[in-house]
């Protein structure tokens, strides 16, 4: 619908401009990294473990470590978080002491990840002598985008109608079997793209996993979840700041690597949803 | 036809349609009843017509109850407006007519006690044309059958037509002899009612048409 | 002839939204295997009572009840009476029509499937769209999704879904005002042929349709109930003045 007058082409106008401002820096960024790191990425770059002080060879741990890494946080973060939004929504009453809880989500997601780091090496790493470890950074991970995922998960409970849940509750349900068999599944699509949101954070942060999980060189696998990782973000990091002499073409090809790697990440999350929506409509 | 989605007001349409072709065979009984109560001189006969006309009241208050209900509850509109509002006048006519064969009846016991001063033989056919037409106002109202209501208009003729002879004759008789005047005023009576009844049969006739077309109009003058 | 016992025993029923008193003094006794319905305007308290029988204001925070209301002989509002068990003697159809955004099979199979139910479903779905009128508009396609049933056809499957939990009693809030005047028709007589088996209680805004399915009609005004009766005697000759006026449409 073309707008009429020089007022609506002035909006319009304006409102074009954004989105190119929006989608110009995104483009760019690929565009960067896409030239700049192609040429290093191939097969064996992404198969083999860094050798030379990390100048040749490739990055498999890190890519593993990270895939490693945002499985954990998720077993960890999403049946909390969802468990949580459930009570929050379901069961609580609309209190002084549910507008708590609230503030307390929302102000934690508002903590910087470097903090989170902190906490985790003082509580997991530390505290609880789990050591420098997959689990630890999982689980200071998981803490990071559980407010995420609470989030998401209410507002997608909230949106299911309360028609679905009368019409369960009058068949002679309980509570319970009417959140689990019609409440869940028709939330579910609006779980998941909390979860996504969150799988994003989670692979791409460096500062939580920083102190808690995160390996300079460990050119292996790990052996167990109390095992170091390497990860990409931190080692993007030190291989761009820390390792001298490592070629550009490397540094950016990692960087491409995680992108693509979080991309595959959040699309894999969001065929799954468009599936389920799928499924559900017929 | 498709089945109908109101079938409980069909049903309940279909119950005072039969109800009122059971008044109508009664009242028509009663006339054929009181008609040979006269020309048999039967006074238990005579005295059963009379007693009949309880029952008819009965359905008459009835159907007219049905009426109302359908009204109240079912919110009528077209055509089965038409049918209640036509049933509902049409009860009062046959009831009327019931009255009049109830007439005729106590006429029949009053002339039962007398010798006759001349045959009864017009009286009989034209209570048979008279109870013809009642027959086939109530089958016009149950088929809806508006031809079936013209072709009585012919009846209706020749009712009044034989009214008018048997006027003529007794005038006759009783010019001739006055002695037996109050006997042939009681035949003129019988021969008036039945003519009545023969109006009334008219009548539903016409609300048949009502009914069907919704159009209201005289049938004859 | 009026001499069955009561299904629904309603004593000096008092209903509270915390301070605002939306029932008041309730006393009624309903019939079984016969319609009853309940008008009365915007308000008044009618959709509130129906859903005191099957205890579905428990989910409002904040309400308050005293009184009896027995069903089947049983207070429901004892403290040792099962709400779960509760629902399921007494169904309930909405207003909208709310199917589940499943298949229909599985919608008209969610009440025996709670309660454990897994074998004979298939005859129960048979057995329960039959009776709602529904089965042969949709024996072809039972695995499709229930939303993409017209408005008239997902209001059937709602009342075969709650037929499916095998009830004796079956509460109607409004059933057909959001549906056309065909479908409406349709499910009147659906319910003249359902109150065979079942006892019926509907609550309506559209009085005519009280006049032509109900046996028994109540009217409710600000939280009492001011008649109760025949519904042809409500409808030709009410007692209360302001049963008159409602029905000829001089109020409301």
């Amino acid at each position: 619908m073309r707008p009429r007058g020089t007022g609506e082409w002035l909006a319009y106008g304006l409102l074009y401009l954004s989105i190119v401002l929006v989608t110009l820096p995104v483009a760019a960024i690929f565009f960067i990294l896409v030239s700049r790191g192609y040429s290093a990425v191939n097969w064996e770059f992404l198969s083999s473990a860094p050798r030379m002080g990390m100048r040749a060879g490739g990055i498999f741990p890190a890519i593993m470590g990270t895939l490693l890494l945002v499985l954990g946080t998720i077993a960890i973060a999403l049946p909390l978080g969802i468990m949580a939004a459930i009570y929050l929504s379901e069961y609580s009453s609309r209190g002084r002491l549910n507008r708590l809880i609230h503030l307390a989500i929302v102000n934690l997601a508002g903590v910087p990840s470097v903090v989170y780091g902190l906490f985790g090496l003082g509580a997991f790493v530390l505290f609880l002598k789990i050591g420098v470890s997959l689990l630890a950074g999982c689980l200071t991970l998981a803490l990071m985008i559980l407010p995420v995922i609470i989030t998401a998960s209410e507002e997608a409970l909230q949106a299911v109608p309360q028609s679905f849940r009368e019409a369960s509750l009058a068949l002679g349900a309980t509570r319970w079997k009417t959140i689990w068999n019609v409440v869940l599944p028709s939330a579910l699509p609006g779980i998941l793209t909390g979860a996504i949101l969150g799988v994003s954070r989670a692979a791409g942060e460096t500062a939580p996993i920083l102190f808690t999980a995160a390996a300079f060189f460990l050119p292996r696998l790990p052996r167990s979840i109390f095992d170091q990782v390497m990860a990409l973000p931190y080692h993007l990091y030190i291989i761009t700041t820390q390792v001298p002499n490592i070629p550009q073409k490397v540094q950016y090809g990692t960087a491409l690597v995680l992108v693509a790697l979080v991309l595959l990440i959040n699309a894999s999350a969001i065929v799954l949803r468009s599936y389920i929506r799928w499924r559900r409509s017929w | 036809m498709t089945e109908s989605i109101r079938k409980t007001f069909d049903e309940q349409l279909s119950d005072m349609q039969q109800e009122i072709v059971c008044m109508g065979s009664m009242v028509e009984q009663m006339v054929h009843h009181a008609i040979k109560a006269l020309s048999e001189r039967d006074i238990e006969l005579a005295e059963r017509v009379i007693r009949m006309d309880d029952a008819v009241d009965d359905l008459d208050i009835s159907i007219e109850g049905r009426c109302m209900r359908m009204l109240a509850l079912q919110q009528p509109v077209a055509r089965d407006l038409r049918t209640i509002g036509t049933s509902m006048k049409i009860i009062t006519d046959l009831e009327r007519m019931g009255d009049h064969a109830v007439d005729i009846a106590k006429l029949a016991r009053t002339l039962a006690e007398q010798p006759l001063f001349k045959p009864i033989v017009d009286i009989p056919k034209m209570a048979a044309v008279a109870q013809k037409m009642l027959r086939e106002s109530l089958q016009a109202f149950v088929n809806r059958d508006i031809d079936l209501v013209q072709k009585m208009v012919a009846d209706d003729d020749a009712v009044d037509a034989l009214y008018r002879r048997i006027y003529d004759e007794i005038v006759d008789y009783m010019e001739k002899d006055p002695g037996i005047i109050r006997q042939a005023i009681i035949l003129l009576r019988v021969a008036r009612f039945l003519e009545r009844i023969a109006d009334h049969a008219t009548n539903i006739g016409e609300r048949v048409i009502f009914m069907e077309t919704g159009v209201l109009e005289e049938l004859n003058i | 002839m009026e001499t069955a016992a009561c299904i629904i025993d309603v004593n000096k029923l008092n209903f509270y939204y915390g301070k605002f008193q939306a029932l008041k003094d309730i006393t009624l006794c309903l019939k079984p295997h016969k319609i009853t319905a309940f008008i009365g305007p915007s308000g008044c308290g009618k959709s509130t009572f129906l859903r005191t029988l099957n205890r579905m204001n428990d989910l409002i925070a904040g309400v308050r009840i005293n009184g009896k209301v027995l069903i089947d002989g049983r207070n429901i509002y004892a403290p040792d009476m099962d709400v779960v068990e509760l629902r399921r003697r007494v169904g309930m159809v909405f207003q909208r029509p709310n199917p589940f955004p499943m298949s229909i099979y599985d919608n008209v199979t969610y009440a025996p499937r709670m309660k454990g139910q897994s074998r004979g479903l298939d005859d129960l779905v048979e057995r329960t769209l039959v009776r709602a009128a529904l089965w042969d508009e949709v024996k072809d396609k039972l695995k499709v999704s229930a939303l993409s049933l017209s408005g008239g056809q997902q209001q059937r499957l709602c009342i075969a879904r709650a037929l499916a939990a095998d009830p004796g009693i079956l509460l109607m809030d409004e059933p057909c005002s959001s549906l056309d005047p065909v479908s409406t028709l349709r499910i009147e007589e659906l319910m003249q042929d359902l109150k065979s088996e079942y006892t019926i209680i509907i609550v309506t805004h559209n009085m005519q349709q009280a006049a032509r399915v109900a046996d028994y009609t109540g009217f409710f005004l600000s939280g009492e109930l001011i008649e109760f009766g025949d519904s042809n005697k409500i409808f030709t000759k009410p007692d209360d003045k302001r049963t008159e006026g409602y029905i000829t449409g001089r109020f409301g």
